[in-house]
């Protein structure tokens, strides 16, 4: 989550819904994001809403945080009640950061109990939680499982210390195994979070990563490329030439390489960054921010989609945790999508995941499109000749370019 | 001390011999409007309530630039030894591409005031339009202004002024503009010094147009100077070049408001309103006559403007070409030397190529058309005329690069120009070194005074109108000052350079420059270019090429990868926004072939600030 809000409309202090957030929504799936905005260290290439202990005044510190995302639950519950949407349950929840870990893992279990306790967990509802390599026990980790939680997702990054001091992440690298195997000794499924692309970082180094990650054997793989985000560290270190600048055609070819030591281990890709051992092993909560679905999101700064409504809260935990404190909103802005706009997001956010689109939903821009794209190889031809819009792995490198020519943009 | 005239003249009914005409010779900045402003209080036409800086600098852009594009005239009573004069002064325009405007309101005048700035000197700018004035037997009076400021030497500057013009440097009048010191002696100066106008009031009228100025209310308001006989108002009037004829509507003297009178008569200076709505049809330079009565003989010294660079203007939003249509028609009411027609680039759409007098009155006009009509303009690199002549002896006359003949040609002709360059003598090597680069040839070399040279060049007009002067001042520390005037044109070895992407070429890139700066201009497009067009799905060659020949070639590789990494629940309105703000740039590329090529790439491709370019690297 960026750190940076969007410009949008002002959001009302009850939180009170636009009616169109509760059309159709017994037709979409419900789901839960809890946003952790703790880390023990800041690192230098993160531009995520998120804050050391030191950066904390009184009112917003970890000991009382889960207290105040169980009060957001709570009124999460009667505005959307309010708002007419109908009672659904989750059917994810995830919790990101942050490392939610540094929460004590008890703190964790209580906000996924309050979570059951409003709304309830759907009958095998995946619930995931970010960790750190080295904010992790097999004490924590059984609590988790415990608590009902069934998936860990690690952020190991890279496997070569250099890269990872470029990064600032402070665990070691020979950690990642060890948590691997007692989050499987708990129960939980585990997915591996992969950078590359880092200045410094060799082909080589990439390629030792990958193989570490593959040795885990994790049920699911992310990988993304270094994005140097502005106001960051990183990006004052590259300005200042202290550190290289990346390279698009570097990431390009560690991407072609990714893909290809993950498909020889077995791993299918199934959004532009993201890959699984099977199907049930994709991350059913990232499908559903792609798929449309609504979720709320709590904590400071998180995103909420309802419907074609979207609202983010404010930034700081502070200011969060005061105007829950007064029972007022925390939504600081908020959007309300016309058909138009959803169609647009809807052709943008499917066309990065391998479901893919149906030729029929594009415009007539977009449908005079695919022909070109299919010659140029970014288009699957099969499966547009059977009625889908599907990325081929040239696509994949190309997905924004894609997209902007099936919008006829 | 002369007082103010307790009784003005009146108009129509003036003696000639109480008539003073005079207009004030000065550079850009060396206060010549100031002065004015003070001539205009001291008389009294301008009561100081009203007064505001640069009275008769009508246009924004004058106002902004501080430079007189447009000159008027304004009639101001004064008294000397008992007797009230009326004293016509006409402003001029300053810079070099107005200079038949400028030799037109000087052959309105019996006298000019040589102002110059005493802390600077002369500059070629004024040099060239004294000898104008003296080529026109107009006595000057040498002013020295800004006597103020503490830089000022006016021993030095007088001494050269002495020099130039002849006569005792003790006679060079001391002012300032600014506080006003020494200017009421100017003004009696002008009464004594300046010879009366001699005209026939009893001949049929003949008076000059010196300026011809649209007006949104009034329509063409037409300045000029009676020689001989009288106008009235209501009469029937001609146009001598064009025989056409109007009814005068008003007829009056500016002090400085437009004040209508009973009519001119010999000597006087004053404008004229006939309803007509385009400044063509009242040419600076045309006599006008009664039309029951004209005249045998026209003043003569009339000609048409003649546009010296030519350049292509496109608006950047495609949609916007009938808007940019109309402002063009509608600054042509206004400037009878601005011509244009329409003109398709296969790369930047349909546009105008339009004639200019000089690369100021390019920039004036492009500015114009943005300030005044919000136009978005795009404006191919300046060029000049050639003539080409053909194996078959045809010739053809090329106003665009694009028009260059393919195959042989026997011979190109290229305008030249006569310049003259003032500056101080330490810098005569880097301007010889210059203008050799540039191809000049020395015509000549005269020191004005000790440390002050006069360098005469015959030079390449296509080799000016870039960046030359830009070059000159910053090869001089800004003190060169230059003018220059077409002279004939020579034969050379001239090429046309053609810019290809992807093997297609882009008209708006291509050159006409001399052979042997082919392989430069070819060199530094392509590299340019490179830097400036983003990478695209497949890979584009640059070439430069004279005919079939490539002189240069860069790469632009095909991009690899455009996706974000991550689009997760808060990154979707971002990444929305970003597809919709990509939309909108879309807009501003154009397709050459299949390349897209942003807007901003043609505009800093065709931009010649090289310093830009260096202080990127």
């Amino acid at each position: 989550m960026p750190s940076v809000l969007p410009v949008g409309d002002p959001a009302p202090l009850d939180g009170l819904l636009p009616a169109q957030a509760a059309e159709g929504a017994a037709g979409r799936e419900f789901c839960l994001y809890v946003h952790i905005p703790f880390c023990a260290v800041r690192c230098g290439y993160c531009d995520f809403n998120t804050y050391t202990a030191k950066e904390l005044g009184s009112g917003a510190s970890q000991a009382e945080y889960s207290g105040t995302v169980n009060s957001e639950l709570d009124f999460a519950v009667k505005a959307l009640a309010a708002s007419g949407v109908p009672e659904r349950k989750l059917s994810t929840v995830f919790f990101g950061g942050g490392t939610p870990t540094l929460l004590p893992a008890a703190d964790l279990a209580s906000i996924l109990r309050r979570a059951d306790q409003l709304w309830g967990l759907e009958a095998g509802a995946e619930v995931t939680t970010e960790a750190n390599p080295d904010s992790v026990t097999p004490e924590s980790l059984q609590t988790l499982a415990d608590a009902g939680f069934t998936r860990v997702s690690f952020g190991m990054q890279s496997a070569v210390p250099h890269v990872l001091k470029v990064l600032d992440r402070t665990h070691d690298p020979e950690r990642v195994p060890q948590a691997v195997a007692w989050a499987r000794a708990a129960g939980l499924k585990v997915s591996l979070d992969l950078i590359y692309g880092t200045p410094g970082e060799s082909m080589a180094d990439w390629v030792a990563s990958l193989e570490a990650t593959i040795a885990c054997s994790p049920d699911h793989i992310s990988a993304y490329s270094l994005i140097i985000e502005d106001g960051t560290k990183l990006a004052a270190q590259i300005r200042r030439s202290e550190v290289a600048a990346i390279d698009d055609d570097d990431h390009a070819d560690k991407y072609l390489k990714a893909d290809e030591m993950l498909a020889a281990a077995g791993y299918t890709w199934y959004e532009v960054s993201n890959w699984a051992r099977s199907d049930p092993d994709r991350c059913r909560h990232n499908l559903a921010y792609w798929r449309g679905a609504d979720w709320w999101g709590a904590g400071p700064g998180a995103h909420s989609h309802m419907g074609g409504v979207r609202w983010w809260n404010v930034k700081h935990p502070a200011a969060y945790a005061q105007r829950l404190s007064t029972s007022v909103s925390p939504a600081a802005g908020r959007e309300t999508l016309d058909g138009r706009t959803r169609q647009v997001e809807h052709i943008m956010l499917q066309t990065r995941i391998i479901d893919g689109l149906a030729t029929a939903e594009l415009g007539p821009e977009g449908r005079d499109a695919v022909a070109g794209l299919i010659a140029e190889g970014l288009l699957d031809g099969a499966a547009a000749i059977a009625g889908t819009v599907r990325l081929t792995l040239q696509g994949r490198l190309l997905a924004d370019a894609v997209v902007r020519r099936l919008l006829g943009y | 001390m002369s007082p103010m005239a307790r009784t003005a003249p009146v108009p129509a009914a003036t003696d000639p011999a109480i008539i003073r005409n005079f207009c004030i010779i000065a550079h850009i900045d060396h206060g010549k409007s100031t002065l004015a402003d003070r001539m205009l209080q001291l008389t009294g036409v301008v009561q100081p309530r009203d007064m505001k800086a640069q009275y008769l600098d009508r246009m924004d852009i004058e106002r902004e630039r501080g430079i007189t594009i447009k000159s008027q005239a304004v009639r101001m009573p004064w008294e000397l030894d008992g007797t009230a004069y009326a004293l016509n002064m006409i402003d001029t325009p300053g810079h070099v591409d107005f200079t038949y405007e400028v030799s037109r309101s000087l052959a309105a005048c019996e006298g000019a005031v040589l102002l110059v700035d005493a802390a600077q000197g002369i500059e070629a700018q004024t040099l060239a339009n004294l000898y104008l004035a003296m080529e026109n037997d107009l006595t000057i009076i040498p002013v020295l202004n800004k006597i103020d400021l503490p830089a000022a030497q006016p021993e030095k500057y007088a001494e050269e002024l002495a020099n130039l013009i002849g006569g005792d440097p003790e006679d060079v009048l001391k002012v300032s503009g600014k506080t006003g010191e020494g200017v009421e002696a100017l003004l009696d100066k002008i009464v004594r010094d300046l010879p009366a106008p001699v005209g026939d009031a009893n001949a049929p009228a003949r008076a000059m147009i010196f300026d011809s100025v649209y007006d949104s209310y009034r329509g063409v308001v037409t300045y000029v100077r009676v020689v001989d006989g009288q106008l009235s108002p209501r009469e029937r009037i001609q146009m001598m070049s064009t025989k056409a004829s109007h009814e005068l509507l008003e007829i009056g003297v500016s002090s400085p408001e437009p004040t209508p009178t009973k009519g001119l008569g010999v000597g006087e200076v004053g404008y004229l309103i006939t309803g007509v709505k385009d400044v063509r049809q009242s040419k600076v330079g045309d006599t006008v006559t009664n039309y029951a009565k004209p005249a045998p003989e026209s003043l003569g010294g009339y000609e048409d403007p003649k546009p010296m660079v030519f350049s292509g203007l496109y608006p950047i939003d495609g949609s916007d070409y009938p808007v940019l249509r109309d402002a063009l028609d509608k600054l042509k009411l206004n400037d009878a030397a601005l011509i244009y027609e329409p003109e398709t680039s296969a790369a930047l759409g349909f546009g105008f190529r339009v004639g200019f007098l000089g690369l100021l009155h390019l920039e004036i006009t492009r500015e114009r058309l943005e300030a005044e009509f919000g136009l978005d303009l795009i404006s191919t690199a300046p060029n000049v005329v050639y003539q080409v002549t053909l194996e078959d002896k045809n010739v053809v006359t090329v106003t665009n690069p694009s028009e260059f003949p393919e195959g042989k040609v026997n011979e190109v002709r290229e305008p030249m120009v006569s310049a003259t360059i003032l500056a101080p003598s330490e810098f005569v090597g880097a301007i010889m070194e210059l203008c050799q680069s540039r191809r000049g040839q020395m015509k000549g070399m005269d020191y004005l005074s000790e440390d002050r040279v006069e360098l005469r060049y015959w030079l390449p007009l296509a080799e000016i109108v870039f960046d030359f002067f830009d070059q000159l001042k910053s090869k001089t520390r800004g003190y060169a000052s230059l003018d220059w005037k077409a002279d004939g044109e020579q034969v050379a070895d001239l090429v046309k350079v053609d810019i290809l992407l992807q093997g297609e070429q882009v008209d708006a890139f291509s050159a006409i420059t001399h052979r042997d700066k082919a392989y430069s201009y070819g060199v530094m497009m392509t590299s340019k270019l490179r830097e400036l067009i983003p990478r695209q799905q497949f890979e584009v060659p640059i070439q430069a090429a004279i005919g079939s020949r490539i002189i240069a070639r860069e790469n632009i590789r095909a991009i690899r990868k455009d996706v974000l990494a991550k689009c997760y629940g808060g990154d979707i309105s971002r990444k929305r926004k970003l597809l919709e703000k990509q939309k909108e740039g879309k807009k501003r590329m154009k397709m050459v072939g299949r390349v897209e090529v942003p807007q901003e790439a043609f505009i800093a491709a065709l931009s010649s600030d090289e310093s830009k370019d260096k202080a990127k690297k």
